[in-house]
């Protein structure tokens, strides 16, 4: 394989990794505190890019104009499916909040299937995200760098609001321990709506950036990135923010080298993933940046 | 006579914390040994690696001659060492009288299949381990809560149902982690007979880990002090009671005990 | 108290009243009530099997779909005629041993079970050794696995296309016959000495091996047979669909299954057997919705997906309110059965006194 391909599928590797990577910390800070799955967290990737199709197609609002108001109602759906779908079990069994997060995620699939209707729609892509860069004999198309950039600059602030802020302090006392936090003070539930929001907002720019990339729009969409991005959490070590998006950078390059390497095998990448997963989790099922901890008995 | 349990030269780290250090016992069959030492001084660690819970760092346990170091704990449940937890760990959901039944199932003959289908052998073996679980249940007084669920009991009654868990499964050697915790004055007195009692029954050796001096000093023939997970003395009672070192350690922490 | 012997007599007679119903079902019902109760049936076998691994043993597995997509695929292959074969087969041709292999259905159904057990004993071995929800995510990537690997091998499923034509042997005899072996053989397992070490591995794990319980023997052996039941429930769904294909065996289905565990509570059959039927007909009596309906002058029309849509407000709205299941833990017996009974009976009748 020639160098200049080799760069472009690294290019290629890095660009869906950043996907993954916002994607992931959604699911990774949920879990830091709720100790939950957030099945949800796929269909709320899916809404950001329809929000944005309806804001721009339908309402003839400016684009840029549109993808913020995307991004808020996508955060504002994250949160709500908190109040609603997971604080009522806080006390419950465990699995009963999981069934209600895979519940979630069914609803607002159908949701979208009767609201926006099931056939794919295709996406108005700006012209600064089409531009073709041709350097030497590699051409490559600026969503690949425009998804790079952005994920690094919505990463670092995420950085910042996490251990920089108050309200960051606060997300990850109670990620430590929910029960003290509350007795010092804290007020959990207000931690809790800002994790979903900031997660769901992380996701809402991924599934943007993700319809640019692949500019077509259907109801299960969010599925199978959102498995993706999950598994990049687990192998990043979940709970662990920069775990979080490593672990997004490395399944994207994963994925890209697999399909490079193994042109006649790219119908297994999806299996290829997984076994990847399944691989992290025998050996070292903490993640790689993951704290190991061991029960005390 | 050959000892039971040989603890040669132990070491286990966790992390930078060395929690136990070049610890060294011989248990000869029979014996009532009790170890002792402030919080955190690496006690119930030690019970871990006994049971394989932990591997040490450094060097080997032997039972019965029987390398058990990184063993397994089902299997060294198998060769004859029973435990209880500190933290109290009962099948709680389940009935009391299904959490000594299942103490037994480690010696069960009867396969899969016989157990599904419940052949005659197989009804005939639960049928005895029933008997038996009653008669142990008995002994502690607990028959009558036989069908409660086990986590319901208070926590003196817990105590003794773990106990009575770890003696369904015929071990030689009974590992006890603060037995009297959260007993009354009463229930401690009754437990003390009842450790002995056991003993002679069922010719146990027993370690007893134990922060009432009533207790260890009562029954116990042989003390270990640890601090810090180094052992600071050995002895007798008498000698452990008026060994200065130990009264530095940990005799000042005695008295919110007492 | 009653006797053993009692309860044998009691549920021979069950037996034979379900056979009665079973078999005015089979004739008088239309085949859409009849395929509503086949799947109820099927359900019923799922929901217990994978009641044998996470409701009993406590271990999280999300990987039915996989083990009936075995399951399905197995049957499909084994009671479909070698020449219908070779015919449906147009991305690559058959496979042998394929091409010749011919079965009846019960053989086939064994041979579902029977691989997907095996399937179920390779991934057991390395997986459950992890916790919670990494097993849980683990089996879910196995199952993922397997679709992938049913998309991408046409020479024995035919790829995305899928299998067609297969006959359709299930009926009420299959399905509930297959439940109520699955039922007989877990209840089996579970009251006896090896499901109370299942079931001392879901309380508490460390306590259980202190005690002498072989993890590893234990949860696998539990896996192996939940898988087992598991594929014959894949093969009943082939032969009642009579088309599959790996878009059949997403997770979707392994979801329902978990609810109708939930919705049943837990570690008990009973809810279970009841979650599983109720599951089933709520999907369907829903249906009406969707296809668009009229109140007095008021026309709502057709919309796609709304079913979907109420059908997962109506489990948020149980889930959240029933957080013990809808039996609450509780499990039939004829003794439970027979003071229910005695309770009505000197209710109706207080002038006659105590009965203690
Ligand atoms: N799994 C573990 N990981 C890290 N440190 C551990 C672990 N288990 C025990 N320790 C540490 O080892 C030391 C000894 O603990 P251990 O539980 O053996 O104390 P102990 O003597 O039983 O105290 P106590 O009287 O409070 O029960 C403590 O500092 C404890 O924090
Ligand atoms: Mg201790």
């Amino acid at each position: 394989m020639s160098l200049s391909l080799l760069l472009q599928n690294i290019a290629n590797g890095l660009s869906l990794g950043s996907l993954y990577a916002l994607i992931a910390i959604g699911y990774t800070m949920v879990y830091g505190i709720l100790r939950l799955i957030n099945f949800a967290h796929g269909e709320i990737f899916m809404l950001a890019p329809y929000f944005l199709y309806f804001g721009f197609l339908i309402f003839h609002l400016p684009w840029w104009v549109s993808v913020v108001i995307a991004i808020a109602l996508t955060s504002l759906t994250g949160m709500l499916t908190e109040k609603i779908a997971y604080r009522p079990l806080r006390d419950a069994p465990r699995v009963s909040v999981l069934i209600s997060a895979i519940g979630v995620s069914f609803f607002l699939q159908n949701l979208a299937i009767v609201v926006f209707s099931g056939i794919p729609k295709s996406v108005h892509r700006p012209k600064f995200f089409t531009k073709i860069f041709q350097l030497g004999d590699i051409r490559i198309q600026s969503t690949l760098f425009a998804s790079i950039g952005i994920s690094i600059i919505v990463l670092s602030l995420l950085i910042y609001i996490v251990y920089r802020t108050k309200t960051g302090l606060a997300m990850r006392a109670i990620s430590t321990d929910i029960e003290t936090s509350r007795l010092m003070g804290i007020e959990v539930n207000k931690a809790i709506s800002v994790t979903f929001i900031i997660g769901s907002a992380l996701a809402a720019v991924g599934g943007i950036l993700w319809s640019q990339r692949f500019p077509q729009l259907f109801p299960t969409m969010g599925m199978i990135p959102g498995l993706k991005a999950f598994i990049a959490a687990v192998v990043g070590g979940i709970g662990s923010i920069p775990g979080a998006m490593f672990g997004g950078f490395i399944l994207g390059m994963s994925e890209i080298l697999f399909v490079t390497f193994f042109p006649g095998s790219s119908g297994y990448r999806d299996a290829f993933v997984f076994l990847i997963l399944i691989l992290i989790l025998l050996f070292k099922p903490d993640g790689i940046l993951g704290k190991k901890v061991q029960e005390k008995v | 006579m050959r000892e039971i349990l040989n603890i040669d030269n132990i070491t286990i780290k966790f992390g930078g914390l060395t929690a136990v250090k070049n610890f060294i016992l011989k248990v000869f069959p029979g014996e009532l040994i009790g170890i002792i030492g402030p919080n955190g001084a690496g006690k119930t660690t030690i019970f871990n690696m006994i049971t394989g819970i932990y591997k040490p760092t450094v060097n080997k346990i032997y039972f019965q001659d029987t390398d058990i170091t990184g063993m397994k704990p089902d299997k060294i449940a198998k060769i004859g060492i029973a435990r209880t937890f500190q933290n109290v760990r009962l099948m709680e959901n389940l009935t009391v009288i299904d959490n000594v039944m299942i103490g037994f199932h480690l010696h069960l003959q009867s396969n899969l299949l016989s157990a599904i289908f419940k052949f005659p052998g197989y009804a005939r073996e639960e049928e005895n381990i029933y008997q038996k679980s009653i008669e142990l249940l008995e002994k502690v007084d607990l028959e009558e809560y036989k069908l409660e669920k086990a986590g319901s009991l208070p926590y003196g009654q817990q105590r003794k149902l773990e106990i009575v868990r770890a003696l369904a499964t015929r071990p030689k050697l009974l590992l006890l982690d603060e037995p009297a915790a959260g007993m009354n004055p009463q229930e401690t007195k009754e437990l003390m007979r009842f450790i002995q009692e056991i003993r002679e029954d069922f010719n146990l050796t027993i370690l007893l880990i134990e922060h009432d001096m009533r207790v260890v000093m009562g029954i116990c023939e042989r003390i270990l002090v640890l601090n810090y997970g180094e052992t600071i003395a050995e002895g007798n009672p008498e000698e452990i009671q008026h060994n200065p070192e130990v009264i530095k350690a940990y005799l000042g922490v005695e008295a919110t005990y007492a | 108290m009653m006797k053993r012997q009692n309860a044998k007599v009691f549920t021979i007679l069950a037996l034979i009243v379900l056979s009665i119903l079973v078999y005015l079902a089979q004739n008088k019902l239309d085949p859409y009530q009849i395929r509503i109760l086949n799947l109820g049936a099927i359900y019923v076998t799922l929901g217990v099997s994978l009641n044998l691994i996470y409701g009993f043993t406590g271990q999280f597995s999300l990987g039915h779909a996989g083990f009936m997509a075995i399951g399905a695929y197995v049957t499909a292959l084994l009671v479909l005629p070698p020449y219908y074969k070779e015919m449906i087969f147009i991305l690559e041709p058959l496979a042998w041993p394929f091409t010749v292999i011919h079965a009846p259905f019960l053989i086939a159904l064994l041979c579902s079970g029977l691989m997907a057990a095996l399937a179920a004993f390779l991934i057991g071995l390395p997986v459950l050794r992890l916790k919670g929800d990494y097993l849980g995510i683990a089996t879910l990537g196995f199952a993922e696995i397997i679709r992938v690997i049913a998309n991408n091998l046409p020479h024995i499923t035919n790829g995305a296309l899928g299998i067609k034509g297969i006959p359709e042997f299930t009926n009420l005899w299959w399905t509930v016959g297959v439940a109520v072996v699955t039922i007989y053989i877990i209840k089996g397992l579970v009251h006896s000495s090896y499901g109370r070490a299942l079931m001392a591995i879901r309380e508490n794990e460390i306590a259980a091996e202190v005690i002498g319980i072989n993890l590893t023997y234990h949860k696998v052996m539990s896996f192996t047979i939940s898988a087992f039941f598991a594929g014959v429930a894949g093969g009943l769904f082939a032969c009642l669909l009579t088309t599959i294909d790996p878009k059949a065996f997403m997770f979707i289905m392994t979801y329902n299954i978990l609810i109708v565990l939930v919705l049943g509570g837990l570690g008990s059959i009973t809810g279970t057997v009841i979650a599983a039927f109720l599951y089933n007909f709520l999907l369907e009596y829903l249906r009406p919705i969707e296809a668009g309906f009229q109140i007095g002058p008021i026309v709502f029309p057709a919309i796609p997906g709304l079913r979907m849509v109420t059908f997962s407000v109506v489990l948020l709205v149980l889930i959240i309110y029933k957080q013990s299941g809808l039996m609450g833990g509780f499990e039939f017996s004829w003794q439970a059965f027979f003071q229910f009974v005695n309770k009505l009976f000197t209710k109706k009748k207080p002038t006659e006194g105590s009965t203690s």
